[in-house]
């Protein structure tokens, strides 16, 4: 399996800020990544240049053979093969469901809408909220209105699937449901890197975990290894916080 | 005095319930004597307090009859209504006072006194509103000095229009888009064809001809349909990343925001011509019509802009994530929500355009204001400004009340959010 996403020596400033601290990261085809980290550590600013909603000053990011960078000519192209999980859901709230799930594939894709109707339901009925399709986000929960949102993203067959936090806006109780939804999106061998502090999601899916702090990559490990034996002080803190 | 008990209770309801009434009638009384028989009641006492007479006794006995819970329903709600304190008690009564003492006057005018049969000035009796000069100008009114024989093709161009706004309510959703662009980019041509003539036949009718209510509708729509594409492509530039885009976009809006209407107008009229070539004519209709709808596609843009920047950056970066470009994104998600979200404001502009057309008058086009405006002037119906401004104001209200209506239903369609 090739490698999708390489990042090399990336560097990113807000300002005098420096978000981003000489990223190197490589992603394999159907590995699960977790990102997890202090917050303000730089996990978010990370899988948001993957796709480019930030911008990268130093160092190359490849995804899928695209160097991206500011003279990326179809920036579009490569987005829409990254779907993306925002914590907010950021569901169009003017558009149904099923509209959410069918705008972009019927006006990016130029997909006919029969087909890119028969895909939505297909993935509506995948995380469980077909019969809400007629609904407008407004009328839903808030565990409802994630699994829509990656419903959404799945409508444009992505290679890879980025989530931002994807369950830190929900109750307890809607947690579980858009984390199995996410399960059995991980079993069906999908590209992932996912934002979470759900430390039981991550044992459970992940293939490596990824400690950030201040910007940069304090370490990289198995999962396994990650939890029994970290190898910084910095990750053990945290850990012994989170667990 | 400290013997009795001032504060009205339940146990004397009906002591405190007839004497409070008794107040009431005569405070009543004495104003509807006063207003409609010239008769002072109280003429006894001192001036001042004669004249407040009918508000302390009115006062008195609403405080008299604020009985809480008293168990009889009318007293309740009244007393909830409209008497829950001395304060209330005293708007109430001056809210009644003044429409007994103003709204007869005025029906007598409008109605009652007023004159309807005739057909010249000296048909009136002076004694009310005088609606014959509203009828014999009407014509005028309505079409300004658009030839007799020819105002046919005016009414068959708004008739033609009606029609077809009503058919794009009952045809299937499928051609209704073919009959919105028919609408809106080939009616106007036929419309403005039907009205101006010079070919096909129609004599030709030059646009200082046109006037009345019916240059009114032909202007605002015109200006209307124009500055909200105008407006929402400054506003989408003055957001833009572009500086050069950025900056020609501000400095559109904020030229014609800080100009006033009047000297727009008639620097389109006297300095715009300088400009052109010599041996061009542009028509000053046309001219007027430009200037109106750059003068309100700069407000457009910044009430469109408002409604941009309402808008949460997740849905940006939603849209951005699966793949939309610029004009995608802001066609098929960020437009929509922004539009929906300043209907209010749109409509506020829209309706301020309606009734910034009299200004017209500046380059000497007469819409309905302006040729109320011609005809009081009249040799034979002088004085007749009031009846000709009312008139002219209740159509005008009628335009923008209709107008106004039409904007909360929208909004109410519109609204996707939790019921």
């Amino acid at each position: 399996m090739g490698k999708i996403i390489e990042l090399k020596n990336v560097n990113k400033w807000f300002d005098k800020f420096q978000a981003l601290k000489n990223i190197n990261l490589e992603v394999n085809q159907q590995e699960k990544i977790v990102i997890c980290g202090p917050s303000g550590s730089g996990k978010s600013t990370l899988i948001r240049c993957i796709n480019r909603l930030e911008e990268h000053q130093d160092g190359q990011i490849i995804v899928d053979g695209n160097e991206i960078s500011e003279n990326t000519k179809d920036i579009e192209k490569i987005r829409a093969e990254v779907g993306m999980v925002f914590q907010q859901f950021n569901l169009f709230p003017h558009l149904s469901i099923l509209d959410n799930c069918t705008l972009a594939p019927i006006w990016v894709k130029k997909m006919p809408k029969k087909k890119a109707e028969e895909i939505a339901m297909n993935n509506l009925e995948r995380v469980q909220i077909a019969d809400q399709a007629k609904k407008f986000p407004g009328q839903l929960s808030g565990g409802q209105q994630q699994r829509s949102a990656l419903a959404r993203a799945l409508c444009m067959e992505p290679k890879i699937m980025l989530f931002d936090e994807p369950t830190s806006a929900l109750d307890p109780e809607m947690i579980k449901e858009v984390l199995d939804s996410m399960v059995d999106l991980a079993k069906a061998g999908m590209t992932m890197i996912v934002v979470t502090h759900e430390m039981g999601f991550a044992k459970e899916v992940a293939d490596n975990m990824i400690f950030m702090d201040e910007g940069s990559i304090v370490e990289k490990a198995k999962t396994k290894d990650f939890f029994d034996n970290p190898k910084s002080d910095r990750t053990k803190l945290f850990l012994s916080q989170i667990l | 005095m400290k013997n009795i008990p001032i504060k009205p209770n339940k146990e004397n309801l009906t002591t405190y319930v007839s004497i409070g009434s008794i107040f009431i009638f005569i405070g009543f009384i004495d104003l509807l004597a006063y207003t409609f028989l010239n008769f002072n009641l109280t003429e006894f006492l001192p001036s001042k307090l004669s004249f407040f007479a009918p508000l302390i006794f009115g006062t008195i006995g609403l405080y008299l009859i604020r009985i809480e819970f008293s168990g009889n329903k009318f007293l309740d709600k009244i007393n909830i209504n409209f008497n829950s304190s001395n304060f209330n008690a005293i708007l109430t009564l001056l809210v009644i006072f003044a429409l007994i003492k103003y709204i007869p006057p005025l029906l007598n005018w409008f109605i009652f006194d007023a004159d309807f049969a005739g057909n010249a000035k000296e048909d009136c009796t002076g004694e009310g509103a005088c609606w014959v000069f509203i009828k014999v100008w009407l014509n005028r009114f309505v079409y300004g000095m658009y030839p007799d024989a020819e105002q046919w093709r005016i009414n068959a161009a708004f008739i033609l229009l009606f029609l077809l706004v009503g058919a794009s309510f009952f045809v299937p959703a499928k051609s209704k888009k073919y009959l919105l662009v028919f609408l809106l980019f080939i009616y106007p041509i036929i419309g403005l064809k039907l009205i101006s003539g010079g070919d096909f036949g129609l004599e030709f009718v030059e646009t200082g001809r046109w006037g009345g209510l019916s240059l009114t509708f032909i202007v605002s729509a015109f200006a209307l349909i124009l500055c909200f594409p105008i407006g929402m492509f400054l506003a989408l530039g003055r957001r833009s990343n572009l500086p050069a885009i950025r900056y020609s976009s501000i400095g559109f809006i904020e030229l014609w925001r800080g100009v006033p209407l009047i000297t727009v107008l008639f620097m389109s009229a006297v300095m715009f011509p300088m400009f052109l070539p010599d041996g061009t004519y542009v028509d000053k209709l046309i001219r007027v019509l430009i200037a109106i709808t750059l003068f309100e596609a700069a407000y457009m843009a910044e009430v469109i802009r408002g409604g941009l920047q309402a808008l949460p950056k997740g849905q940006y970066e939603a849209a951005k994530s699966l793949g939309m470009g610029y004009w995608r994104m802001h066609f098929l998600i960020i437009l929509p929500q922004a539009l929906k979200l300043v209907i209010p404001g749109i409509a506020n502009t829209f309706l301020a355009l309606v009734k910034d057309t009299p200004l017209i008058f500046v380059v000497g086009l007469l819409e309905l204001a302006g040729m109320v405006n011609l005809a009081k002037t009249n040799p034979k119906w002088l004085g007749m400004a009031m009846e000709g401004y009312v008139f002219a104001g209740l159509v005008f209200w009628i335009i923008c009340y209709a107008m106004s209506r039409y904007s909360q239903n929208l909004e109410r369609k519109l609204s996707t959010e939790r019921q």
